[in-house]
């Protein structure tokens, strides 16, 4: 599979359902290596649900069926042996900030801990070095030991970010990353993305189209379940991109 | 039908606000009255029993033991006999329990064997305890041969008090946010270390109020330990706090309380007052160093 090379995540069919409920109908597309690959639509279209699927905490949804198939670096999700390995090379950021109750830092150690890492040095190393990364580092170097829940919205979404980052991922998949902090951190943290697509591959969900527009070499419109375009971000968002439909949304006149 | 308001008007006290001020009035007072009304009682069955004690209790009530037929002397075999029921029942319940809760609420599946479990929990805990009593009876006393025992009568008291502790412990680990658990599957946790990192030492306190609040049920309780291993009288040294064996039966401060009051002729009227003093302190005590324990352990709570 020479092809599979170049691309880290190849999604193939892909359908889920809840119970009986398809959320998913039947969807493919691919994900190329270091790429800054953009997913939007409005509520409902599926898009958590496909994050979900892709490090597979839709384990964890018990009425939750999968069916096609899901390759990560060229290996079948469903079929992998470590599903915790897995877990630990796909970063994932939720929509909310969940500052785990535990110290800024234990929380970004919290993953690297439970791979089993435990030198001292190399945590501190680690820890620094993904806090700068989450640009969050300047704000918080004094009082490490204080506790990660106590720090505003904006600072929890930048320490998420950094525990995604802590188990150095090779995909980091950020879902509405930017709904809960202000505008100018959101710019900040773009230009952190930008730096980080550089080695790692960035899957990033948002609502914010222009967000798209600015950050995504492609773009994928999802609509219900299924993807209405795929393409370069500029032919999606130009004014004559292959689907009606795409237009309106873009251009805000979705109804 | 809406009036436009006039401007002038705009901050007038209307008939309808002075309505929604004093039904808050209202709200207020009855909350505050039935908060009153809850108090009372238990400041005077409390000053009630002390008085009523007054004369017998003292310290050497609690490390005598009773002598005349229990007409004087102290309860010292019953406050014993009921810390072995007490102790022993909880080092197997508690356990057990929390365990238990554990797997049901963070590993099950929701299928029906689990849902099957959940509801023999949920009605076991409604059981009455002379219900637990007969089936110690037939299980532990005549079934598992193990006579009318302190340990018959503290395996029948750590049934009883099971179920309440899974629920209450289920209660305890649900109330830990799923945000929290999903944050660690992402960053690739097994369900164990997401436990142990993170459900348990946020639920922690929780889970101790349930087993604490068990305390008191297994030290009161008279029926289960009347049938089981719980006697009339047994001769052990005053003051020595390893005086029973597990096969011996023993005295329990609740059994002694309702013996003294009705089944013995011309007994001092403060002895059983007295008796009932020290069981609610007794509780009490476990009570205040269990609040002791859940402040420090909040106190470490972080969100």
């Amino acid at each position: 599979m020479a092809a599979s090379t170049e691309k880290t995540i190849v999604v193939d069919d892909l359908r889920l359902a809840y119970s009986t409920r398809e959320v998913i109908h039947g969807i493919s597309f691919d994900v190329g290596r270091n790429e800054i690959f953009a997913i939007i639509g409005p509520a409902q279209s599926g898009k958590t649900s496909l994050l979900r699927c892709l490090n597979r905490t839709i384990d964890f949804v018990a009425d939750a069926s999968m069916t096609g198939t899901v390759l990560f670096e060229g290996e079948d999700v469903r079929r992998t042996r470590d599903v915790f390995a897995l877990r630990r090379k796909i970063g994932m950021v939720a929509p909310l900030p969940v500052g785990l109750p535990l110290s800024i830092y234990d929380n970004v150690a919290f993953a690297p801990r439970c791979a089993g890492m435990h030198d001292r040095e190399e945590l501190d190393g680690l820890v620094e070095r993904c806090l700068r990364q989450a640009a969050l580092w300047d704000e918080v170097k004094d009082r490490l030991n204080s506790l990660g829940t106590a720090l505003s919205g904006g600072q929890q979404q930048r320490l998420t970010i950094a525990r995604a980052l802590s188990h150095q991922p090779d995909v980091l998949c950020l879902d509405e990353f930017s709904i809960a902090i202000d505008p100018v951190t959101t710019m900040r943290i773009e230009d952190v993305l930008k730096e980080l697509s550089r080695e790692i591959t960035i899957v990033l969900v948002t609502n914010l189209v222009q967000q798209a527009r600015r950050l995504a070499k492609r773009t994928m419109f999802m609509w219900k379940g299924e993807i209405v375009e795929l393409g370069v971000t500029e032919v999606v968002f130009s004014d004559e991109p292959a689907d009606r439909r795409t237009y309106d949304y873009v251009h805000g006149i979705f109804g | 039908m809406t009036t436009a308001i006039a401007p002038s008007q705009r901050f007038i006290r209307t008939r309808h606000v002075a309505r929604k001020e004093r039904q808050q009035s209202l709200a207020k007072w009855l909350f505050f009255s039935m908060t009153v009304a809850m108090i009372i009682p238990l400041v005077a069955i409390v000053a009630f029993l002390l008085w009523k004690a007054a004369p017998s209790l003292d310290w050497q009530f609690i490390v005598d033991v009773p002598k005349r037929g229990m007409r004087e002397g102290g309860i010292w075999p019953a406050f014993t006999g009921t810390l072995y029921l007490v102790v022993i029942s909880l080092a197997v319940s508690a356990p057990i329990g929390v365990l238990a809760a554990i797997y049901l609420n963070e590993y099950a599946k929701d299928n029906w064997l689990n849902r099957l479990i959940n509801l023999a929990v949920i009605n076991l805990a409604g059981v009455p305890s002379i219900v637990h009593a007969l089936f110690g009876l037939g299980a532990f006393v005549y079934a598992a041969k193990l006579g009318y025992s302190i340990l018959a009568a503290s395996l029948t008291l750590a049934i009883m008090t099971l179920p309440v502790i899974i629920a209450s412990t289920r209660e305890a680990l649900s109330s830990v946010p799923r945000s929290f658990r999903e944050a660690c599957w992402n960053v690739g946790a097994t369900r164990w270390q997401t436990i142990r990192s993170i459900v348990l030492p946020n639920s922690i306190s929780g889970i101790l109020t349930g087993v604490i609040l068990q305390v008191s049920r297994a030290a009161g309780e008279t029926a289960p330990v009347m049938f089981t291993g719980a006697v009339f009288f047994k001769a052990v040294e005053k003051g020595t706090l390893f005086s029973y064996g597990l096969n011996d039966q023993c005295m329990a401060l609740s059994m002694h309380l309702y013996t003294v009051s009705t089944q013995v002729p011309n007994v001092k009227e403060s002895i059983p007052f007295a008796t009932a003093v020290v069981l609610l302190a007794t509780v009490l005590l476990v009570n205040v160093s269990a609040i002791g324990l859940r402040v420090w352990l909040r106190n470490r709570k972080k969100w």
